[in-house]
Formats: C-alpha cells, structure tokens, sequence
C-alpha cells in the first residue's frame, strides 16, 4: 500500500503521455496525406527562422501590446515547465522536493521564487487576454468564423492555464515545511497565511490536493492541445523551419502543367502517341486542389499550427472592406476538413471512403477564394509563417484548369491574353502607339 | 518619341544594356502609358542604351497565374521566353512590379534567367553610377505620401529603392499608417483589377485612398501603374482631383529635371 501513490501516478503519467502520443501519430498521418513538397534546403536558414520567429517571437512583437503579454506567457510556460520535472520525479519515486537536495537553498529558492513571480505574471496576463477575447471590442475576435467552438476553444485554454497557476501557487503555500524554510515563496508566503487556523493534517491533504490536480491538469491539457487551437506551442517550430524561403511574390510553377506545355510547343511531339507497350496509361494528375489531399504537407501542418489569433485576417484587405474572404477562416476550413477525412481513415480501418464531400464548396466558396488580392499581407502578418495564399492559389487553379469557373469577367482577360497578347482587347501591332503619343 | 526595339538593334548588330520592359498596361492603358514614357525620357537624359520587345512582347501571364490559369501562363511564359533568349537578353527593367516579380521569380526555372529591375531600382542605380542627378528644387517642399506596391514590398522585399528616389526630390515624404511590410493592397492585384470585388461594405481602393488621405498629401506617389489606376480612381471617388494627384515616381523624376 506504502507504493500505491507512486503506481498511480505512473499510470496517470503513462495514460496522459501514452494518449497523447497516439494522437500525435494520428496527426503525422494526416499531415503526410499531403502532397509531397521539398523543404530540405538551406538547412541553415530554415535553423535561423525557427530561432528568431518561433523561439525568439520575432512576429509577436510587431503588434508589441499582445506581443509583449504573448512573451510572458510563453517565457512562463517554458520555464515553469522546469517544475514539473521535479513533479514527476517526486511522483514516481515518492521524494518530496527532490531538486532542493541537488541544487542547495539557494540556487532552488531562486529557480521556485522566478516560478511563483513568472505563475503570478502568466495569471495576469491571462486574465488580460480573457478580458479581450470576452469583453473588448476587438473586431478579430468578433468574426463570423470565431462562433461557437473556436470562441470556447479559446476561453478553455485560457481557464486551464489560470487553474494550473493557481494550483502551483497553493501547492507552495500549503506545503508547510517549504513555508517554514522560507526560500523561494515569495508570492506564496502571502496565500499561507489563509491555511494558518487548519489544522496541520487539513493542509497537508490540501497541499497533496493541489499537487496531484496540477499535474493531473498539466497531463489533461498536453491532451487537450490535439483538439485545440492551442497545437502552435508544438508546430510553431517545425512550421516555422518548414516554411516558404522564396520571394513571397514568387508562386510556384506547376510541373505537370510544364510538362504539357512543353509537349503542346514541341513541333517534334506525336500527338497521337500511345503509352509504350506494357506501361499503365497513368491517371493525368488532378490539377490544382479541391480537397486536402491534394495540397501539400506544408500546407495542412499550416492548417494544424493555425491558432486562430486572426492577425491574417486584420490585414487583408478583402476582410477589411467587408468582403467574405477570411484567411483565417481559409487556415480553420482546411484543419476541419482535414480532421474529418482522417476520421473517415479511423472509421474505415485505414482507407479513406469517399463521403461525398470537399474543401471545396463544403467548407470554402469560390466567392472567398475570388475576393482575395494575392497582396501577401496574411503571409506577412503570420506570427508563425502560415500560409494561408497558397491554399488560396491551388483552389483558384482547381476552379479555373479543372472546372474553368472563373468569373466571367477573368475569362474575358484570360481569352484576351490567349488572342492578343494582353489582359484588355488590343492589338498585339498596337504595342508601340504609346511612344507616337503624347 | 524614338524607342529603339530589339529587332533594330539586332538588325544593326547591335546589343542594348538593358530590355525595357514596358508591359500591357504600359502600352495600352492611357494613364500608363504617360509612366512608359517619362520613363524613356529618363533613360534618355541618363544616355542608357535600351530597347523595348514592342510587338514582339506579350503578357507576362501574371495575372493568368494569379486567376489560376497555370496551363495560360506557362504558355506566355515560355513563348516570352524564347524571344527573349533569341536576343540574348540578360538584363531587363520594368515600370510594372507584376511584370517584374513574374520575370525575376517565375521565368527562371521555366529557362528564363535574367537580371530583372524594377524602374526605382534602376533609376536608383544611374544615380549612384553618376549618370542621373535629380533636380531637387522644382518639387521642393510638396507634400508627398508612398503607396507600396504589393508585388515590389511584400513580394520582392523592395521599399527602399522608391523612397530613396522620393527623398531625393527634396519632398516631403510622410508615411502612411500601413506601410512598408505593413502597407495596404490598392485592390488590384491577383487578376481583380479584371473584375469587379466581390460584395462587402467598400471598396478596397477607396479604403487605401483614405490612408493616404490621412497624410493630407498633395501627390501620392506610386512604382506600379495599376495601383495608379486604383488610387486615381480613389481620389476621384472622395472627390479630391483638385487638391490630390497620383503620380508615378519616375512621372516626378521626369518632372523636377523638366523632361
């Protein structure tokens, strides 16, 4: 019996980690459903934009209020995390403030003093942002898109970081002999003397309370994340190291569409030219996406690292002038769909049955997709260098080389350009007229 | 206005330093057209020997890419290319920060590798070569605001190179509340300047023409003749003609060395 804490905490520890691995699994998988993409290159400058944008929050600060509180809560959860390494050891071994023996008075007063000042911070913080998310008139907050569920997702994880820090504060002021050494407390001396009238048994059980729920909610939380917007503390890096290095103005040249062109400009080209003997005549590839499968891997990390804070969407000038176009909006659709597809795999024991179902039309309209500018200030706002154009890019293709429903007005650009050379219907000859003019 | 083309000079075995670029909008569109050529009266004056395509330039299928159309674009591409390649072009400059950004990023790996400018870079360029000083007395004091161009600021990092032009003319420059990386679409770019905006409660141009309001400018100043054509249209719509003008900055170079 003497063993049993321990063995429960174990299993608490296996179950919260062990759950939270198989659906990191589940995540990879519908990651890689994606089309390939190579991201390998320039290795070292893929390492310094993981550093400065996600490790150093280079992008948070351009709007330096919420940058500057983002940071607090960042900084505290790193380092704090520091605590709940002696937790676990406590909890698996059955010690009691383990690191206290190892690093000496002083150095651990100083490391659990910055915890209590950084828990009380992040607590603040928090509280700000509810503030904003629920009672300030911030419009980003306020779109269509942040109904229902992304609204709540939100508040929640805000709940569960006020809870843990609460909970890790409480630990410390009723752990009675760590408040009689008095290193270290320097928040938590002030909430102890709420325990002074208890008796010694009553704050001990207080005290083991506190410990076991702020772990147990650490564990839940790491769990939630999966279900959350909150996954960016996770991808923020291997988003931000897999992302775009080129000019941002510089779209992609499609290879199959290169390959076609090239043939159709080749007057050497058979054009009755059937398959070689023996080779399986390949299915001509779907050009453009009208599901997630068929955007790249890149693409759908993006829509999983999305946590929804709608800076994209604060500076796109469709969004601003009321248009439907959201990119925020674009980022949610992708992961929803996405998440749906890899339940029908779950469900289907590892295929993919067709539910009748797209990207397209069932979660974005062609009218989001035409309002948008190509003008890169959702690329450029991203905190986490997302992506939210080229999704936008590969169903515009889709709409226009597999269904050619362009509005009617790009088809009319489009004929010119076939015909004449340019967008409007003027003579290729007349190209020199501006310079007899004046 | 005599624009020597690349078919004379190759007729006269002869091989200019610079392709200029001039694009659909700065042949055909009248607003434009003005830009094409203040800016040929700026080569010009700066004795650079250049050469347009003339009629053997076509679209750089900018806008059919951004519209979608893949299979269009590479078409255009291609063909411009092996015009290109025919006269062994290797530098190019260009008013048209689409045409620019299309030519310098997305030609290259279809066989089309070139030294692209955007005319401010250029301009910038004969300044520091010695060959072009600009006048700043005629325009000093004028109160002038910037309007980045999407596809030369977001898109190719370039907001110095104008500014630095503008400075020079001894202006006034006062910067807009988005600007640089932060800077406002005009409403034009990814094939809408084609078509009319999907519905909202304003149009993108008039909201961008509002924030160069907001500086109380006597000129805005532009590098890209579409957004020409929207903040015109901008001021037109708020009724400022007589107070506003958009201006191309190598319109106000031309201007301020009274060519």
């Amino acid at each position: 019996m003497h063993y049993l804490p321990n063995i429960v905490f174990a299993l608490a520890l296996a179950v919260g980690i062990g759950f939270f691995a198989m659906n990191i699994r589940k995540l990879f998988r519908n990651i890689k459903l994606g089309k390939n993409v190579n991201r390998t290159d320039k290795k070292s400058e893929r390492i310094k934009n993981m550093l400065m944008i996600a490790l150093g929050q280079s992008k948070m600060v351009k709007r330096p209020f919420s940058g500057f509180l983002h940071i607090i809560v960042y900084v505290g959860f790193i380092i704090i995390n520091i605590e709940v390494l002696e937790i676990i050891i406590d909890g698996l071994f059955g010690t009691h403030r383990v690191f206290l023996g190892f690093l000496g008075n002083a150095l651990y007063g100083f490391l659990i003093a910055t915890f209590e000042i950084l828990a009380v911070l992040v607590f603040v913080v928090v509280t700000i942002f509810w503030t904003r998310r629920n009672l300030s008139n911030i419009k980003r907050f306020l779109s269509k898109e942040m109904k229902g569920w992304p609204k709540r997702d939100g508040n929640i994880i805000l709940y569960f970081e006020m809870v843990i820090m609460t909970l890790f504060l409480i630990m410390n002021a009723s752990d009675t002999v760590f408040q009689q050494a008095g290193i270290g407390n320097p928040i938590s001396q002030f909430i102890a003397p709420f325990f002074d009238g208890f008796s010694l048994a009553s704050i001990h059980t207080i005290e083991r309370t506190a410990w076991w729920f702020h772990i147990l909610g650490i564990l839940v939380f790491l769990n939630y994340l999966f279900y959350s917007k909150h996954l960016h503390i996770l991808l923020a890096f291997p988003n931000t190291y897999f992302a775009n290095l080129n000019p941002k103005g510089q779209f992609n040249n499609l290879e199959s569409v290169t390959n076609e062109v090239k043939l159709m400009m080749d007057p050497d080209a058979d054009p009755y030219a059937m398959p070689a003997e023996g080779t399986e005549e390949a299915v001509p590839e779907k050009f453009g996406a009208s599901d997630v499968a068929d955007l790249n891997w890149v693409q759908l990390l993006n829509a999983y690292t999305c946590t929804e804070c709608g800076r994209c969407t604060s500076s796109c000038p469709a969004s601003l002038t009321g248009k439907e176009l959201s990119p925020r909006k674009i980022m949610m659709d992708t992961r929803d769909r996405l998440e749906e597809v890899g339940r029908n795999i779950d469900a289907n024991k590892g295929t993919f049955v067709d539910d009748g179902k797209q990207l397209l039309n069932d979660y974005i309209t062609p009218e989001e997709l035409w309002a948008c500018t190509s003008c890169n200030a959702c690329v450029e706002e991203c905190p986490v260098n997302i992506d939210p154009l080229s999704i936008i890019m590969d169903m515009r293709r889709y709409l226009v080389m597999e269904e050619s429903a362009a509005p009617q007005e790009l088809n009319s650009m489009m004929t010119n350009i076939e015909n004449n050379g340019a967008p409007w219907q003027y003579s290729q000859q007349d190209r020199l007229n501006w310079t007899k003019e004046e | 206005m005599n624009v020597p083309t690349m078919a004379d000079m190759m007729a006269q075995g002869k091989q200019p330093e610079v392709l200029f670029w001039v694009g659909a909008a700065g042949s055909y569109d009248d607003r434009a057209k003005k830009i094409s050529r203040a800016f040929v009266k700026i080569l010009v004056h700066s004795n650079v020997n250049f050469a347009v395509l003339g009629t053997e330039e076509s679209s750089t299928g900018d806008a059919a890419k951004r519209a979608g159309n893949e299979f269009l674009f590479q078409m255009q591409a291609m063909m411009n290319i092996e015009v290109l390649n025919g006269y062994e072009v290797k530098k190019i400059v260009t008013c048209d920060p689409h045409s620019f950004n299309t030519l310098k990023n997305e030609y290259s790996s279809l066989g089309g590798k070139y030294e692209v400018f955007h005319h401010t870079q250029f301009i910038q360029n004969l300044i520091s070569e010695g060959r072009l000083k600009i006048d700043d007395t005629v325009l000093k004091g004028k109160r002038v605001t910037f309007h980045d161009p999407c596809y030369l600021g977001r898109a190719n990092d370039v907001y110095e190179s104008p500014r630095d032009l503008i400075k020079r003319l001894g202006v006034n420059l006062t910067e807009m509340k988005r600007n640089k990386s932060s800077a406002l679409c005009c409403g034009a770019g990814g094939a809408q300047m084609f078509k009319d905006a999907e519905k909202g409660d304003k149009e993108i141009n008039v909201l961008r023409t509002e924030d160069a309001l907001e500086t109380n400018p006597e000129i805005i100043a532009t590098g890209c003749p579409y957004c020409n054509t929207m903040m015109t249209d901008g001021i037109k719509f708020k009724e400022k003609e007589a107070e506003v003008v958009v201006k191309d900055i190598a319109e106000l170079i031309a201007e301020a060395n009274n060519l």
